[in-house]
């Protein structure tokens, strides 16, 4: 093969730089035979039609992947999303999970928390500790991460509306442990745009919402540079019932509006832009599947490039965490889940993504038991170190099929984004239900098609079998919510009530102007004020948002 | 039957909610109870009520304005009821019904009676149905009752007809002026709201409006309002406009003529919707149909011998 | 003379906090493809609101929808508030990530059916079909 000039300038510039950084895994890479196996397939001529659709890994338009070696130099983060109950139970699994091989943590917060509501307001009713963790205070958040390194161990936290309060604490807790701002890794989900259309956990108006979020963007920016600020999510919108190219289109729809906000605020593009994050679904057609994360990684790289103008090439990198489609798993012959979940997870690998969840196969009945998560995570190890799948980049790349997929998800995430864009942005489409409207169709078109029995789920439609007893399910004690609730008074008795009241009152003014929120959150965090007293001040301020 | 209906006029009296419900849902479904029920109504309440109708295309706000006008409302203590009329299938028969979700910040008031109602694709009795839903909830004190409907189609139209006023809400970026014009609803919308005036065109959208209706000769003058219904800005400055140009078509005796060619539609409507049974039985008498407009002159002289055949 | 063929009217309702509204979304538009009429409330109701809701809107059934693992406490608090408005003719239905052992605690709170994912669709119209039915009879001597 006659060597090309811009597969010669990858291999000495990208790819010799990312080797001398990050040595590959393993010395040589080979089969059972002992054959060698490439880093990188590529076609027998490289022309520009190549070097402009799919190009190498590591580099514009990133379709082959964001990193040059990608699973040779470093395998995805297997992290499992996790958290129920107590902050001192939830605290119990981590340990369990880092035990166990898992290489982060994945906060699941309850339902009150994400809505920022305390365990004692009405509308928390019965939610306590439900779906995730209940958080009231940084004493909960104290516990939470007892014993766990936070130095080390790189979290995320699946919080929105209230996610500068989370993150606060999550800083205040590490300076309790002697660990810097600048030494967390991890990433915040902050993605509000998704919960007006998909997942319901807002509090506030679209603006005052991205103004928080530009806020953490900003101290973020000069305090924490290895933490992702933001995850931009198209898994919710995916569960929703949204098509492969509408998760596509909606996901980078909000990510170009986050962007356009923080660079109206005045933020520095290229500084903001390599810490955002994205989320996707691996859902059940393999094939479309893979061609979505490569078609989305590509966009998102002319996005950033041909619309904002990013120089640095790390803006241009669309790096994602991916989670296994929750809303395919059934409730009946819960094994088969696994086998779904192996497929999924499969498409994600296949797809590139920089880490991963797999769902639990008893997760259509109740949260999962530790068994299933287990089940679950060595779904991820046995691809990772058995299937041989991570030995080569983008393996993939260059079937007709993939290739068209793959192209052809980019122009209709395009033409959707456009027709956004056309209707005046993707807050305006959010309050005329636009969003919503295209995702509830989907919804309903996909869900006739089971019902219908065109479209079989082994197991649901077809296959069926009489299942007599169902396996052992984990419960939430439901003396949570009432231990929760004891807790926070206890609290509000020990703490210094006018340094509380004080660090709200100076939160209150601050909100009232174009200040950066953070610090004083920070503040009001440290003296224990709650997560629903913080949340009331700014509620005063900003007001709520009504479901449209 | 006797004793239920005795208490559920008694419960109408005392403006009790499931009473309201009931009475509403048996009009609508043309119980033989219906007529005892409307006669029995507090008909000083029904006149001095304020009918309002809100239209517009779907996506220009109309319920988060009807809510947020709602909330202003209340501010003054006026008890409010809303109607609020979705399409049904024409397929299925089956409707959704969403005007709810906007109106939930609302439910515990006691103060505030919603209604959804749909089309049910019926010819005339659409109007029928919800005037009579309108006069349940005036005569339980409600004023005004607000009349919600999406503005396309004749239904709807009609609807808005049953309105002593109506509002018309139109949003920029939807191209909802030129529809409105094709559509000659400006001719019948005495108040005229560019909802969302924070988007772009609204501006735009508002002047154009104002150019056309600068032609336009009615009874009441028209204007053009302003608003962001999601934040309640402009709400109270309409509110004061819809109550003084009730005012002005009460004194004019604009007011009484709408009321009286309103209840003639009602009337009319409902003499096709108890018609219609009996017309589908009488065409089942029928041998094979012949040519249909002379079929159904035959059937009407059969029913009302008193209709002189012209 | 009563107009047998009006047709069904019924309220879907998300109680609580959670906001996966995609199921109470598919099982409010497969209602009014079935010819009912179908209110919805959208989502992060309290119980007091559904009721309140379903009362003015004179409902034969209400379908309660919760995916949090809350339904223990929310979907009998919405029989509770029914009861203490005086209201014993709606009949109240559940569905979500319901465990097999609540199923009986829900019907012994007086949830009259409870669906779980994977319940065929026809399964959940006919339930509806029937607490309306019985709705009728009950006001029609």
């Amino acid at each position: 093969m006659e060597k090309n000039k811009d597969l010669t300038e990858w291999q000495d510039k990208v790819l010799a730089k990312s080797l001398a950084r990050f040595p590959e895994r393993r010395k040589r890479f080979t089969n059972h035979g002992g054959d060698e196996i490439p880093l990188l397939a590529l076609p027998e001529e490289i022309d520009d039609q190549y070097v402009r659709q799919l190009g190498f890994p590591g580099s514009y338009p990133y379709t082959r992947g964001v990193q040059p070696t990608m699973y040779r130099g470093r395998l995805w983060t297997m992290r499992q999303y996790a958290g129920f109950s107590s902050a001192a139970e939830s605290n119990k699994r981590y340990r369990y999970l880092l035990e166990q091989g898992t290489t982060g943590l994945s906060v699941a917060f309850d339902l009150p928390t994400q809505i920022g509501y305390d365990s004692d307001h009405p509308m928390s009713l019965g939610e306590v500790g439900k779906v995730g963790v209940a958080i009231d205070s940084l004493a909960d958040m104290e516990m939470l991460f007892d014993q766990i390194p936070l130095d080390s161990v790189s979290t995320s936290m699946t919080i929105n509306s209230p996610a500068i309060v989370l993150l606060a604490m999550y800083v205040a807790v590490a300076e309790k442990q002697g660990v810097a701002p600048q030494k967390l890794q991890g990433t915040i989900q902050n993605d509000v745009l998704k919960e007006y259309v998909a997942r319901g956990t807002y509090i506030f108006p679209p603006q005052p919402s991205l103004r928080l979020i530009t806020n953490i963007f900003q101290w973020c920016g000069e305090n924490t540079p290895s933490f992702n600020t933001i995850s931009i999510s198209g898994y919710h919108i995916r569960e929703a019932g949204s098509t492969a190219v509408q998760e596509v289109a909606f996901t980078l729809a909000n990510g170009i509006t986050y962007v356009q906000t923080a660079l109206d605020a005045g933020l520095e593009l290229d500084v903001f832009a390599r810490r955002l994050a994205f989320f996707f679904n691996a859902s059940s057609d393999l094939l479309e599947e893979v061609a979505k994360f490569r078609a989305a990684r590509r966009l998102w790289a002319r996005l950033m490039k041909e619309k904002f103008g990013a120089k640095n090439p790390a803006s241009c990198m669309l790096r994602f965490h991916t989670q296994t489609a929750g809303n395919t798993l059934t409730a009946q012959q819960i094994d088969n889940n696994i086998v779904r979940v192996t497929l999924q997870a499969l498409a994600a690998v296949l797809g590139g993504t920089q880490s991963l969840h797999t769902n639990s196969r008893d997760e259509a009945l109740s949260l999962p038991t530790e068994d299933s998560v287990r089940t679950a995570l060595r779904t991820q190890q046995i691809i990772a170190h058995e299937s041989g799948v991570t030995d080569t980049v983008d393996p993939l790349a260059g079937s007709y099929f993939i290739e068209q997929l793959t192209d052809r998800i980019e122009r209709e995430a395009v033409e959707l984004i456009d027709k956004i864009e056309k209707a005046g942005g993707v807050v305006a489409a959010i309050e005329d239900g636009f969003i919503q409207r295209q995702i509830e169709n989907a919804a309903y078109e996909y869900q006739k098609e089971i019902e219908s029995g065109e479209r079989m789920i082994v197991g649901v439609n077809s296959f069926q079998i009489t299942e007599e007893s169902r396996p052992p399910t984990l419960r939430v004690d439901p003396e949570v919510e009432t231990m929760q609730v004891a807790a926070l008074s206890q609290l509000k008795k020990t703490r210094n009530h006018d340094k509380v009241q004080n660090s709200l009152k100076e939160l209150d003014q601050a909100a009232r102007t174009d200040a950066n929120l953070f610090a004083y959150v920070l503040a009001a965090v440290k003296e224990y004020a709650t997560l629903g007293e913080i949340c009331d001040v700014l509620r005063q301020v900003f007001g709520e948002y009504k479901q449209h | 039957m006797r004793n239920d209906l005795n208490a559920l006029l008694e419960g109408l009296h005392n403006r009790d909610a499931r009473s309201i419900a009931r009475a509403i849902s048996l009009v609508e479904n043309d119980h033989e109870a219906a007529e005892v029920i409307l006669t029995s109504l507090d008909q000083q309440n029904v006149r001095s009520s304020q009918v309002l109708g809100i239209t517009g295309s779907p996506g220009v706000g109309k319920s988060t304005l009807t809510s947020s006008l709602v909330r202003h409302l209340r501010s003054q203590g006026k008890r409010v009821g809303i109607v609020a009329v979705d399409p049904s299938s024409s397929i299925t028969g089956g409707a959704l019904l969403g005007d709810r979700v906007r109106m939930m910040g609302h439910a515990l008031d006691s103060d505030v009676v919603v209604r959804s109602m749909a089309t049910r694709g019926r010819l005339g009795g659409l109007c029928a149905a919800a005037g009579a839903a309108v006069r349940i909830m005036a005569a339980s004190g409600c004023s005004p009752v607000i009349i919600e409907t999406v503005g396309v189609g004749q239904s709807e139209m009609d609807i808005i007809r049953l309105a002593d006023l109506t509002l018309m809400v139109l949003a920029p970026g939807l191209g909802d002026e030129i529809q409105a014009m094709k559509a000659g609803i400006l001719e019948v919308a005495d108040l005229l709201v560019v909802n969302k005036t924070d988007c772009v065109g609204a501006e735009t959208l508002s002047m154009d409006l104002e150019a056309a209706l600068r032609g336009r000769k009615n009874a009441c003058q028209s204007r053009v309002f302003k608003t962001v219904a999601t934040t309640g800005q402009g709400i109270d400055e309409l509110a004061i406009a819809i109550d003084e140009l009730d005012a002005i078509c009460r004194s004019s005796g604009e007011h009484d003529r709408r009321r009286h060619s309103s209840l003639e539609l009602e009337i009319v409507d409902w003499a096709v919707e108890l018609l219609k049974p009996r017309l589908l039985a009488e065409l089942q008498e029928t041998a094979y149909p012949a040519e249909p407009r002379q079929t159904a002159r035959k059937l009407l002289a059969r029913l009302c011998p008193l209709m002189i055949d012209t | 003379m009563h107009n047998n063929d009006s047709p069904f009217r019924v309220l879907i309702g998300k109680p609580g906090l959670d906001g996966h509204d995609r199921g109470a979304k598919f099982i409010a538009r497969a209602l009014r493809d079935d010819g009912f009429e179908v209110i919805y409330t959208g989502i992060r109701r309290t119980p007091e609101e559904i009721v309140a809701a379903a009362i003015q809107e004179d409902v034969a059934a209400i379908g309660l929808s919760s995916l949090s693992g809350a339904h223990l406490r929310l979907f009998p608090a919405v029989v509770e508030a029914l009861r203490k408005a005086g209201v014993n003719d709606i009949a109240v239905l559940g569905g979500g990530v319901i465990p097999e052992e609540d199923i009986r605690q829900l019907k012994e709170a007086g949830i009259a059916e409870v669906f779980t994912p994977g319940t065929p669709l026809e399964v959940i119209l006919e339930a509806f079909r029937n607490a309306c039915r019985q709705h009728r009879e009950i006001h029609q001597p």
